[in-house]
C-alpha cells in the first residue's frame, strides 16, 4: 500500500491505464451477458487486459524501483502465451468445461505464489508498527489461503470432468472439511497475532498454511458430483477473482482490484442462478447431499424394449413433429454434425425438428447450445425446456441422444431422489419416445431412469454416432 | 475496536472500490440467457487472469534465483489464465455467431 509521494508523469499513465482497463472489463462483462455483443465484449476486456499489462512493464514502480527483469517477464509471457493458445485452439469443444477450469486454476496458482513470494517482504517498518495484525498481511493470506484452494479444486474437478478422478462421496467428509477450514482460518489468526520483527520468521507457516489449504481445496471437490460439476467451477471460478483482488489491496493496484472483485461478484450471482437452472441450492450442492440417496431406487424396473433401425426410421419419416433431447453423450461421440444432417433430412421431408436443450445439458449450462451451434444447428430450432414442455403432447416422436438425467421423470415422481425437484425435459408426454443409449448405463447422478422402462420407449443401443449414421442412411433409403 | 476504525479510515478508497465492484458485478450480469452462461464463466475467468499484474510485480523486483524461479512460474501461469481464458471464450462464441 504504498502511497505515491512524488507526482510523475509515468505513474499518472499507469493509473489512466488502469481506470481504462477496468473499464474495459466491465464494458466486456456487461456485453458477454447479450447474445450479440457478446463476442466484442471478450475482445474488449481482452483489449483493457493487454492494455494493463503493458502499462505494468513499462511503467509501473514500487518504492521508486521500475520493474525489472523485463526480458525474462516478456520470456514467460511468451511461453504462456504459446501453451495457453495451443491449449485454447486444440482441446474439444466437449472438453470445454475441463479447460475453463484448468485455466482458472492456473490463476489461482499464480495469485497463491504471490503471497508466498510477498509475504518475507512485508516491511519491518510496518510491523514494527502495527504488529503483524494489519491488512497487508490479511491480503496476503486470504490471497493464499483462497488462491490455493481454487487451483487444488479446480485441478480435481479438471480431473473429474475429464473422467480420471471419481467421486468420493463419505457422510463424515463435511465435518472433516469444516474442521480444515478451521484450521485454516485458525492460522491466519495465529500468524497474524505473532510478535515477531520480520514476517521472513514466519515463512514455515506460510508453507504449512499453503499445504493445508491444498488438502482443503482437495476434499472441498472431492465429495462434489454429478449434474454439480460446473457450479463447482463456477464458484471457483469467483473464488480466483477474489484472490486476484487480495492482490490489487496488496499493492493497492485498481485494474486488479475491480477486475478481482467484478468477477469474484458477477461468479458468486452467475454460480447462484446456475443453481437455481436445476433447483437446487449452494448450500445443498457444497455439502454434497448429490448422491448421497439413489438406494431407494427401486430394482422392479421391468425390461426395456428395443426398436430396429429401419422402424425407427419409418416412425421417424412419417411424424409431423419431432423433438430432439441431446445430452452429455451426443456431445462425447461428437455426434452433433451427424445429428444436425438428420434433423436436416427430416425436414425436408416435411417434419417439423426442434431441438430441447436443457439448461444443464452437457456438462455446464449452455454446454450443449455451443456444440449445436458448432454443428449449424440454427438458433430458432433450439428450444429452451420450459418453453417445449407444453408442446410435448402434441409430439410424435421424441428423440433422447445420450441424455439421462434430464429426461428422467424421478425429479417429479420420487421424493427421494436425489434428483427430485429438478426441472425436467417431460420426455414421457410425448407419443413416441426412441432412446439412443450406449448401454443399460446410468446417468451422471449414477440413478435409475424409469423413462426406459415406461411403455412408449423404444431404445436404440449403439453409440451416438454410429447410430445416427445407419439411422441417417436408413431414412435416405426409405 | 480502535485499529478496525483506524484500518478503515486507512483504507477507505479501497472498500469504496470493493463495495461498489461487488454491486457492478451483481448488475451487469444478473439477466443473462441460460445459453451465455458458459462463455460469461470462460470470460470471466479470463478476467481474473489480470492477477498477472501482480505477478508481473513480483517478478519485477525479484532478486534471488529462488525469487525469479517463483515469478516467472507465476508470469507463466497468470498468462495461460488471461490467453488460455479470453482464446476459449472466445472459440465458443465463435460458433454462435456462425449460425446464420
Amino acid at each position: 500500500m504504498n502511497d505515491i509521494t512524488q507526482f510523475s508523469s509515468g505513474i499518472s499513465i499507469l493509473e489512466i491505464s488502469y481506470v481504462f482497463a477496468s473499464v474495459l472489463f466491465i464494458l466486456g462483462l456487461k456485453m458477454l451477458s447479450h447474445p450479440l455483443s457478446a463476442r466484442r465484449g471478450n475482445i474488449l476486456a481482452a483489449i483493457g487486459m493487454v492494455l494493463a499489462i503493458i502499462a505494468t512493464i513499462f511503467l509501473h514502480q514500487k518504492d521508486e524501483k521500475p520493474i525489472g527483469n523485463i526480458g525474462l517477464i516478456l520470456a514467460a509471457i511468451f511461453v504462456g502465451t504459446a501453451i495457453g493458445w495451443i491449449i485454447a485452439r486444440r482441446v474439444k469443444m466437449t472438453a470445454m468445461p475441463q479447460l475453463v477450469s484448468l485455466f482458472n486454476g492456473m490463476g489461482g496458482a499464480a495469485a497463491a505464489l504471490i503471497s508466498i513470494m510477498e509475504f518475507p517482504h512485508i516491511s519491518q517498518e510496518l510491523i514494527a508498527k502495527s504488529g503483524m495484525a494489519n491488512g497487508q498481511v490479511l491480503a496476503i493470506l486470504l490471497g493464499l489461503m483462497i488462491g490455493t484452494v481454487s487451483w487444488a479444486g479446480s485441478m480435481v474437478a479438471f480431473g473429474k470432468l475429464d473422467g480420471w478422478i471419481g467421486d468420493m462421496r463419505i457422510k463424515a467428509m463435511k465435518y472433516v472439511n469444516l474442521a480444515i477450514l478451521t484450521v485454516l482460518i485458525g492460522f491466519i489468526v495465529f500468524i497474524m497475532t505473532r510478535n515477531v520483527q520480520a514476517s521472513i520468521e514466519l515463512m514455515p507457516f506460510i508453507y504449512i498454511m499453503f499445504a493445508v489449504a491444498v488438502i482443503y481445496g482437495v476434499l472441498f471437490v472431492m465429495p462434489i458430483g454429478g449434474a454439480d460439476m460446473p457450479v463447482v467451477i463456477s464458484l471457483l471460478n469467483s473464488f480466483t477473482g477474489v484472490a486476484a483482488a487480495m492482490g490489487g489491496f496488496l499493492y493497492n493496484n485498481q485494474a486488479m482490484l475491480t477486475g478481482g472483485i467484478l468477477v469474484g461478484s458477477a461468479g458468486t450471482i452467475l454460480t447462484i442462478l446456475m443453481c437455481r437452472a436445476m433447483n437446487r441450492s449452494l448450500i445443498n450442492v457444497i455439502i454434497g447431499v448429490f448422491g448421497g440417496g439413489g438406494q431407494t431406487n427401486s430394482t422392479e424396473a421391468g425390461s426395456v424394449k428395443e426398436i430396429s433401425l429401419s422402424d425407427a426410421a419409418v416412425l421417424l419419416s412419417y411424424s409431423r413433429k419431432v423433438v430432439i433431447v441431446p445430452g452429455y453423450g451426443l456431445a462425447v461421440a461428437q455426434a452433433q454434425h451427424i445429428c444436425h444432417d438428420l434433423d436436416k433430412l427430416l425436414e425436408e421431408k416435411g417434419v417439423e425438428v426442434k431441438y430441447a436443450i436443457h439448461p444443464v445439458a452437457g456438462r455446464m449450462p449452455g454446454h450443449m447450445n455451443v456444440l449445436l451451434a458448432e454443428a449449424d444447428v440454427p438458433y430458432e430450432q433450439l428450444v429452451e425446456s420450459d418453453e417445449i414442455n407444453p408442446d410435448l403432447p402434441n409430439t410424435d416422436v421424441l428423440v433422447v441422444i445420450g441424455a439421462n438425467d434430464v429426461v428422467n421423470p424421478a425429479a417429479e415422481d420420487d421424493p427421494s431422489s436425489p434428483i427430485y425437484g429438478m426441472p425436467i425435459i417431460k420426455a414421457r408426454d410425448a407419443k413416441n419416445i426412441i432412446v439412443m443409449k450406449r448401454g443399460m448405463g446410468k446417468g451422471y447422478a449414477a440413478i435409475e431412469n424409469m423413462l426406459f422402462f415406461n411403455d412408449k420407449t423404444r431404445m436404440l443401443f449403439g453409440d451416438a454416432k454410429g447410430t445416427l449414421q445407419n439411422l441417417v442412411n436408413e431414412v435416405k433409403s426409405l | 475496536m480502535e485499529n478496525i476504525l483506524e484500518f478503515f479510515l486507512l483504507n477507505r478508497n479501497v472498500i469504496f472500490i470493493v463495495i461498489l465492484s461487488i454491486f457492478l458485478g451483481i448488475e451487469v450480469i444478473s439477466h443473462v440467457p441460460a445459453v451465455l452462461h458458459t462463455p460469461l464463466m470462460s470470460g470471466a475467468n479470463a478476467i481474473h487472469g489480470v492477477v498477472i499484474i501482480g505477478a508481473i510485480i513480483v517478478m519485477g523486483h525479484a532478486e534471488t534465483t529462488g525469487a525469479m524461479i517463483l515469478g516467472f512460474l507465476a508470469v507463466v501461469l497468470g498468462t495461460l489464465n488471461v490467453v488460455g481464458g479470453f482464446v476459449v471464450t472466445d472459440r465458443m462464441l465463435e460458433m454462435f455467431r456462425k449460425k446464420k
